[in-house]
């Protein structure tokens, strides 16, 4: 076990992969010389050159069809988006195009391409820089969608979405690129798409978290044990798409309460869809309606106060844990 | 190598003047008649006539055979699309259909000028360029059909056809979208150094479109092997290209990239395959991108739900004395390379394979209901 930040865990996912892929290159803004606007890829333009580490111009349509094309024809592109907010201008390739290439050739034409970068609020970065698109793309079949929360799942997530032979949608997280976590060693560690990981075990009530949401709900767990003597589980979906429904409703049979913690707007959420999902699967094991902690119906606000307002945190999730425990 | 059948200016006034063959100068027989697509065909024609003996020779150092294919392939899609717009009036054919007619010399004089390896994407126009590429016209009719035999089972219909086999990328349904895929196809030969080239064809209302723009810059900031083809058929659905773009000539859009270009006459199938030589020599040779403005005209509506309102029938009839095919054919018998009962014998066998694709694409089974599920994720 090597302990990394989620950071320096993503960038040994793409050192990795390039160094066993000769068709993997990774391209985006400010990825090459500028070491990444967020420093995911620093040291890989010295490292392996303009071929494998491609600088592009602010065109984020044109470099995201040009890593379709180029899917399509066999190599297998990691394209960043400085941000997932950027992504919406380049929608088309990704929805249109992507999405669908697989199907409307009947088969003949994979998109093996990996689009990743921060999703999600940072600090005070205002309405344009803060959404969380998870929702938006999960909609689409033929696209997978991944949301690492900690060092070990980012890195052998990310490798597995570069080896997998769909279009991944790989959510990072700004607020933690920083998160540090033990890392296992060795260029096979990989983790598997479509697996959830429960994060804490508990009998009384399930927590639904992802990217973000993960540690806000472990602290909220900790703190109603000490307080409240209440046992909480928290389960980490970690991919979206396609989502392990399964390893929820099991929780859910078992505690009988669910909350959902989530960064983006609750309209058609993900979090809505999962309530959907337990109310199918789940429904006669319920003994509370289930409760979701999401992002305010605003456009994200400057100010610091209504920032923290709209976001989800850590007394919210305590609140709703009370709530679906009559506490 | 003959003369270059290219110009520069396409601005309706902007020539000074040409023979017309009649003593006249050029803009006072288009003052006569004050309307423009009058000046275009007599300007077309005239240059086409400059150019008649270089044509003609290079039709002479031209392989038989392959000469023989270009027409076959001409008048098979030309009796293919005809074919679409019955059936589909029966009520064989669902969702959009768009026709070729009157661009055929494009995508011939385009497409048998490179090796099978090279790759082409297009747009939703598409049935025409999948045959051409080598794709049966069974697998495309009955992919118009909707049908199991269909090219991608029936999953695609008419804007999406597909041959990975044959390196055909696809019909692509969102104006503009290819030209960015055709991109990423140039980027990959070049990143694997395959020696490919890849055609990438759109229309003129495309141009409009933002990707574009960003595409033609990356590829001449990378230097990609890519040749943009765009089929100005001279209408984007209802809205003719006057109407829609503030700066009228396309090949010279180019310029802004510092891409080189040429404005091609799109009725001309041995002036499209020499642009297309010239480009996909730069193309191979220096790994650099060339954008060829191909002018044509599109007979028939944008689809075949299309009113026509917004033209007359005497534009349509103007364009169509300039019809590709028998432009093509002429010149061939001109050269001595063509009898009239040589092209008797490619109508037949044209109208023969339109005839069995009709019956393969009957025949054909729809695809089982175990089919809508298959092929989402790979």
């Amino acid at each position: 076990m090597a302990l990394l930040t989620i950071r320096d865990a993503l960038n040994e996912a793409l050192r990795e992969e390039i160094l066993r892929d000769e068709n993997v290159f990774v391209m985006g803004e400010e990825v090459a010389e500028y070491d990444g606007a967020y420093k995911v890829t620093r040291g890989l333009w010295k490292e392996f050159g303009d071929k494998r580490v491609v600088d592009t111009p602010i065109t984020e349509l044109g470099f995201a069809a040009v890593g379709v094309g180029a899917a399509m024809a066999g190599l297998r592109p990691v394209i960043e988006f400085m941000t997932w907010n950027f992504s919406i201008l380049a929608a088309d390739q990704i929805i249109n195009h992507a999405a669908k290439m697989l199907y409307m050739s009947g088969g003949q034409f994979k998109v093996p391409i990996v689009f990743r970068g921060p999703n999600g609020s940072a600090y005070q970065v205002s309405s344009q820089h803060s959404q969380a698109l998870e929702a938006f793309y999960a909609n689409f079949p033929g696209l997978k969608v991944v949301m690492p929360s900690n060092a070990a799942d980012a890195k052998g997530l990310l490798k597995s979405a570069i080896r997998d032979d769909n279009p991944v949608m790989f959510l990072e997280q700004e607020r933690m690129y920083g998160l540090k976590g033990e890392v296992p060693e060795g260029d096979d560690f990989t983790i598997p798409l479509g697996v959830a990981d429960i994060k804490r075990e508990g009998k009384d009530c399930t927590i639904v978290a992802r990217s973000m949401t993960v540690p806000l709900a472990l602290q909220a767990a900790e703190k109603i044990q000490e307080e409240l003597d209440v046992s909480v589980e928290v389960i980490d979906p970690r991919t979206i798409k396609p989502l392990d429904i399964d390893t929820i409703v099991n929780s859910v049979k078992k505690t009988n309460r669910l909350v959902i913690a989530e960064e983006s707007h609750s309209f058609a959420s993900v979090g809505a869809e999962i309530s959907h999902q337990i109310m199918e699967n789940a429904f006669d094991y319920l003994d509370a309606p289930v409760k979701r902690i999401s992002c305010a119906e605003t456009p994200m606000p400057y100010a610091k106060n209504l920032e923290a307002l709209a976001l989800p945190d850590v007394a919210k999730i305590v609140a709703a844990v009370k709530e679906v425990c009559y506490l | 190598m003959p003369k270059a059948a290219t110009r520069q200016k396409t601005g309706a006034k902007s020539t000074k003047s040409s023979p017309n063959g009649s003593g006249k100068t050029l803009e006072s027989v288009v003052e006569a008649h004050q309307d423009k697509d009058f000046y275009e065909v007599e300007k077309a024609k005239a240059e086409y006539n400059a150019r008649r003996a270089s044509q003609l020779t290079a039709i002479k150092k031209t392989d038989k055979k392959l000469l023989r294919k270009m027409l076959y392939e001409m008048v098979l899609g030309r009796r293919f699309e005809e074919k679409c717009a019955e059936v589909y009036r029966m009520g064989k054919i669902g969702g959009f259909c768009h026709l070729y007619i009157g661009q055929e010399a494009i995508g011939v004089g385009s497409m048998l000028a490179i090796e099978p390896k090279d790759m082409v994407v297009t747009s939703y126009r598409d049935h025409v360029q999948a045959i051409i590429k080598g794709m049966t016209p069974e697998s495309v009719l009955a992919e118009l059909y909707g049908k199991e035999g269909g090219c991608v089972g029936g999953k695609g219909g008419s804007m999406h056809m597909f041959s990975k086999e044959l390196e055909f990328f696809g019909g692509h349904g969102i104006v503009g979208g290819q030209i960015g895929v055709g991109t990423g196809m140039a980027y990959a030969a070049k990143y694997k150094n395959s020696g490919q080239v890849v055609l990438c064809f759109f229309g003129e209302a495309a141009v409009n479109q933002g990707i574009f723009h960003e595409s033609l810059n990356m590829a001449q900031l990378w230097k990609l092997p890519c040749i943009y083809i765009c089929e100005n058929n001279q209408y984007g659905m209802g809205t003719s290209q006057e109407r829609a773009m503030s700066a009228r000539s396309i090949a010279k859009k180019a310029d802004s990239y510092e891409m080189a270009n040429e404005f091609v006459d799109g009725m001309d199938v041995m002036a499209v395959r020499e642009a297309t030589l010239r480009a996909v020599e730069r193309a191979r040779d220096e790994s650099l991108p060339t954008l060829l403005e191909v002018r044509a005209y599109r007979y028939m509506g944008h689809s075949m739900s299309d009113p026509g309102n917004y033209r007359t029938r005497d534009e349509i009839l103007k364009y169509q004395e300039r019809d590709p095919i028998v432009l093509f054919k002429d010149s061939l018998k001109e050269a001595k390379v063509l009898t009239d009962k040589d092209f008797d014998e490619i109508e037949q066998e044209a109208v023969d394979a339109v005839a069995a694709a009709v019956k393969f694409a009957d025949e054909s089974p729809f695809p089982a209901e175990s089919e809508l599920m298959t092929h989402v994720y790979a």
